[in-house]
């Protein structure tokens, strides 16, 4: 479980906090989302939940980041990086950028860590059959299309093995098709029981894949609890997020006279 | 001679000799050319004229020592034509690691080289989206120039950008960990490239000595 107890933020130079008494807990096995609008403190979560900062990224924190009941405040970003991995929004710049092929570019991580080649051989063999792309093994990672860019640097994340998984809008530069893959490979993770936290503007896949969802203002938790409750909260747009399209289909519906039991709903 | 020996003969035996001798002349053109015209005419010991043009004198000391100097510029750009012809970069990073050279120095030899062909592609994704918005960068060469600005700015910047995330990237797979990486390949190293390898160590000794003793002219 990865849980976020009283925790603020405030990057150095800034006069105020970008976090401020941030309570989370993302049990294994579940998908978080988080939703905000632009500046609400979704990327800063996201860093600080997966411990580049302040180890990376200068800033104070406070209060405490537990990692399966261990509070990790003491652990390098080398030891954290086996428990906790973090995925960003552009997929090119996750990418090394030195390795020949996608097997080079998942195995990467354990080469940094040091594992012996025989156990990197193995776990980098599972990481590109978990995501499914076992056939992109060998070709150039610069020369894939960003849906399966995303896929070999969540790959490459995996190989690791972390128990808890935190992206920051990984289908930001996505097309459809590429969404898709991303958002089916990280139900299939869940299903492993991996904790997942993902931080995103599209709300349709935040409702697809969480069951559970929060929504960040100012950098402090506005709404909080099951997806399909969040996600139908009219101060959603109040706070600056888009509704998912089920939501405004049953809104519009409504509107015109269409029975509410003939337009599907969230939760199921 | 020495080009002879220390290039064309190994890049004739890996099958590159005609790209090495495109590239490399290539290459050296501008200062093989400067070299010349400096040296054949401006020569200061020169003395035994062969070439007039009104009121500049060509002369054969000048000539002579220009055509060693082109043989010098020769067989340098030779050598690391062959080199970059026959060598590929990730196999020298990762022979250069396994022989203990620091992981960061090793990833920072490769990524310079693997950046180069992304910038190009980025330069050109910005050129034409310049062009698009009515950059002109045809006609005049001032023209061309004043039109470099606007595309050179936003692939430096665009780069230096990336960096921060980047940097975020490495840092969540374990880059910055102290110790020795393990090394998933090895490059191939054959008897023969080892023997070639000991034959060039040997070899310097052996032309210093020929060099100053006056064995090689």
């Amino acid at each position: 479980m990865l849980v976020l107890r009283s925790v603020s933020y405030r990057y150095a130079g800034s006069p105020r906090p970008s976090l401020s008494e941030i309570d989370l807990e993302v049990g294994d096995g579940e998908v978080l989302g988080i939703v905000g609008a632009n500046e609400a403190g979704k990327s800063t979560l996201c860093l600080v939940a997966s411990g580049l900062a302040p180890r990376a990224i200068r800033g104070t924190l406070t209060g405490s980041v537990l990692v399966d009941g261990e509070d990790v405040s003491s652990w390098p970003m080398y030891r954290l990086v086996e428990r906790v991995g973090i995925g960003f929004q552009n997929p090119a710049t996750q990418l090394s950028g030195v390795s020949r092929t996608v097997y080079d570019e998942v195995a990467f991580g354990l080469m940094n860590l040091g594992v012996p080649r025989e156990v990197l051989i193995e776990r980098t063999a599972n990481a590109l059959a978990a995501m499914r792309i076992d056939d992109l093994a060998a070709r150039d990672p610069n020369r894939l299309s960003g849906g399966q860019m995303q896929l070999v640097a969540i790959a490459g994340l995996l190989a690791m093995q972390p128990r808890h998984i935190v992206l920051d809008e990984p289908t930001a530069q996505l097309d459809p098709a590429g969404t898709q893959l991303v958002s089916d490979a990280l139900v299939a993770l869940a299903a492993q029981g991996i904790s997942i936290l993902v931080a995103e503007h599209k709300t349709d896949l935040i409702a697809r894949i969480c069951q559970r969802s929060v929504c960040l203002e100012a950098g402090r938790i506005a709404l909080d609890g099951p997806t399909p409750t969040i996600m139908a909260d009219p101060r959603l747009a109040e706070l600056g997020v888009a509704e998912p399209s089920l939501v405004r289909l049953r809104r519009l519906a409504r509107q015109a006279g269409v029975p509410p039991e003939r337009i599907p709903d969230l939760a199921g | 001679m020495l080009w002879t020996a220390a290039v064309a003969v190994p890049a004739l035996g890996a099958g590159v000799f005609r790209q090495l001798l495109r590239t490399s002349l290539l290459l050296s053109l501008p200062l093989a050319l400067s070299a010349l015209i400096v040296n054949v005419f401006f020569y200061p010991g020169g003395s035994t004229p062969f070439l007039r043009i009104g009121p500049i004198v060509g002369t054969v000391e000048g000539l002579r020592f220009a055509l060693e100097i082109l043989a010098r510029i020769l067989a340098i750009s030779g050598a690391i034509t062959l080199f970059y012809l026959t060598t590929r970069p990730s196999d020298l990073v990762v022979d250069l690691e396994r022989r203990g050279v620091s992981a960061r120095l090793a990833f920072v030899a490769n990524a310079s080289v693997q950046t180069v062909p992304a910038m190009v592609e980025r330069a050109a994704a910005i050129a034409m989206a310049q062009r698009a918005r009515g950059l002109d960068t045809e006609g005049s060469l001032w023209r061309r120039i004043r039109g470099l600005v606007p595309i050179v700015a936003p692939v430096i910047l665009g780069s230096i950008g990336e960096v921060e995330e980047r940097t975020l990237a490495l840092e969540a797979r374990g880059f910055t960990r102290p110790g020795r990486r393990t090394l998933l390949w090895t490059p191939l190293d054959s008897r023969w490239q080892r023997a070639a390898r000991w034959g060039l160590v040997l070899a310097i000794p052996v032309l210093v000595v020929a060099r100053s003793t006056g064995l090689l002219g």
